[in-house]
């Protein structure tokens, strides 16, 4: 389809300039003495208003040699053959509407036709004006074209990037769990099976809610609260766990293991760089329509640095804004040796609709 | 008697290695250690031969309490969940890298392994300090201990270094720290992106650097924000300008 008459807007915009430029050439002819004002305005009006349409041919000239891959050579001739044969054509029905409007304006057939040169010009001029201005469209389309395709490859690349994120689990969890089982089961071999069971536990929620778009906060705290209690385990008495959820929060629905990474941060920035022990606390709150989950921890600001440190807390961002866009956030900064992530997201009960 | 000391921040990390120990009569566990701290300062007051080190742990990591000890006689065997570590393990001479969760067997071999370590003549002293990080890992902290004190600079935090004979004498925000080390070792740990040698005796954090006015006919002085004035040679001179033009 035609770009320009694809579009009411866009048609109404062409034409109007369009006329603006046959205006001018009316008035270069009145002002010439050529014609006067009125007959020039009668009688070369209506001859550029369907010329006007007679130059939107000039899209598919502009098609077949596109800019920068035809041959130059190829190219100039086209530019010049198009206009110079569009041109005639106006200047023949021109003297044709000429000769019929002579009976209102005696004389102005002769008139014109005296200026036929100078009319050959104005029409060339106003179809290679319409050739820059079709190839102007061209390009423009092209471009939003590629930006489309880029925005779709990238929320792909996203999703993939996600989906991975979601099965994963943080393999130095497991090998430590592992060890601290291997532990037990000569100290304490009914505590042992106690975690293995935990860490059973976790394993397969885990995997059930990663190919989930949704799941409900009451389940996502149930794995934090696994995920605890196998590092309350491991660490003993020195990780202890605060709970401060409001029970009402539980059926509304967030992303799943969006909480996960924070909790697990505080565990490992939190409890493990301090040998006194440390709290996390988790809490939950629903009011007018939204829903805001924090997670603290205290932790050591002198600790030796981290690997991977604030991969996961950008990677919930992320996986909020592609959600919620700016109806959700992330605030996450250590404030007097305590770190607080809150994370506030609309209160849905369920998925959102695409 | 092997005396061993176990360091690991989490109990029962330290319960298996306890464990796997009991079964060998020669090695006495003479004490553990919950935090880098603590080992620092009980591997100097006891001085045993042989070291169970976790790398993560509260307060300083592993290699960092490591490069506090003098590590002399001392053999390393590292026991941690992280694999990434390994190379720099070797690298300042570990034992052995075990990791967890590991068998009695995989931990006797390591066991056998240091003990085959301490039959020997002792490694060079201080290959242990010298490379306590593996190169293309620069320094983000570095560790100074003053008495029974441990300080920890962290090194955006560090202005310039001056060489005083075998120590170098580290400028923090004002204050003042001695650290046995020579400013080239010192040198090769710095990133260099951020830190630059401008002279046979001084190191610069390159953002503290203010102005640079010219001194003697072949030197330069390096004015620092705080007013500072830093020796810069000849050839100090030439890079100090390369990286600051770099810088922008």
């Amino acid at each position: 389809m035609h770009p320009i008459l694809a579009a009411r807007g866009r048609l109404a915009l062409y034409l109007t300039a369009w006329m603006a430029m046959a205006a001018l050439c009316v008035s270069i002819l009145a002002l010439a003495g050529v014609v006067g004002w009125v007959e020039g305005a009668a009688v070369l009006g209506p001859v550029y208003f369907v010329y006007s349409f007679a130059c939107l041919s000039t899209w598919y000239l502009c098609r077949a040699f596109p800019l920068g891959v035809a041959r130059l050579s190829i190219l100039v001739v086209a530019l010049a053959a198009a206009p110079a044969a569009l041109s005639a054509l106006c200047v023949a029905i021109l003297s044709a509407h000429a000769a019929f409007a002579a009976r209102w304006f005696p004389g102005v057939d002769e008139r014109l036709a005296h200026a036929g040169p100078a009319l050959f010009g104005g029409g060339f001029f106003l179809a290679l004006l319409a050739i820059a201005l079709h190839y102007v469209v061209l390009a423009f389309e092209a471009s939003r074209e590629a930006e489309k395709r880029e925005a779709v490859a990238r929320l792909a690349a996203r999703d993939a990037e996600l989906r991975a994120l979601k099965a994963q689990v943080n393999p130095h969890f497991l090998f430590n769990s592992l060890h601290s089982i291997s532990a037990l089961t000569s100290i304490d071999p009914a505590e042992a099976r106690q975690m293995c069971i935990l860490l059973a536990d976790f394993l397969r929620l885990t995997l059930a809610v990663g190919d989930k778009t949704s799941i409900r906060l009451g389940e996502e705290l149930a794995l934090a609260r696994n995920y605890l209690a196998v590092e309350k385990i491991r660490f003993r008495a020195r990780l202890r766990v605060e709970e401060d959820l409001a029970p009402e929060c539980d059926n509304f629905v967030v992303p799943p293991l969006l909480l996960q990474p924070l909790v697990e941060n505080a565990v490992r920035h939190g409890v493990a760089t301090l040998s006194e022990g440390a709290f996390v606390r988790i809490s939950a709150r629903c009011a007018s329509g939204a829903l805001r989950l924090v997670v603290e921890n205290n932790f050591d600001p002198e600790a030796p640095p981290r690997r991977s440190g604030g991969l996961g807390l950008k990677n919930v961002r992320e996986r909020l804004r592609a959600r919620h866009g700016a109806q959700a956030r992330l605030d996450a900064a250590p404030r007097g040796g305590v770190f607080r992530a809150a994370l506030e997201l609309p209160a849905e009960t369920e998925e959102p609709s695409k | 008697m092997i005396r061993a000391v176990i360091v690991d921040d989490e109990d029962l990390a330290r319960a298996v290695a306890r464990e796997f120990l009991s079964a060998h009569p020669d090695i006495e566990v003479v004490a553990e250690c919950a935090d880098g701290f603590e080992c620092v300062k009980t591997v100097q007051e006891l001085k045993p031969d042989l070291l169970l080190l976790d790398i993560q742990m509260p307060k300083l990591d592993g290699f960092e309490a490591l490069e506090l000890i003098d590590a002399g006689r001392l053999a390393v065997v590292f026991l941690t969940a992280y694999d990434q570590y390994a190379m720099r393990a070797f690298e300042i001479h570990a034992v052995d890298y075990l990791l967890k969760p590991f068998s009695k067997e995989r931990f006797d071999a390591a066991i056998g392994r240091a003990r085959a370590r301490l039959g020997q003549s002792p490694p060079r002293a201080g290959d242990l300090a010298a490379a306590a990080r593996g190169p293309g890992q620069f320094l983000e902290r570095i560790v100074v201990q003053d008495g029974a004190r441990v300080h920890v600079v962290a090194a955006d935090k560090l202005d310039w270094v001056e060489a005083q004979d075998d120590y170098v004498s580290l400028h923090s925000q004002g204050r003042q720290y001695l650290k046995q080390q020579t400013i080239s070792s010192l040198e090769e740990r710095l990133d260099p992106s951020r830190f630059l040698r401008i002279h046979r005796s001084a190191i610069v954090n390159l953002e503290r650097v203010a102005r640079i006015e010219p001194y003697t006919k072949d030197s330069r002085l390096a004015i620092l924000a705080d007013g500072t004035k830093l020796p810069v040679s000849r050839s100090g001179y030439a890079r100090l300008r390369e990286m600051l033009d770099a810088r922008g």
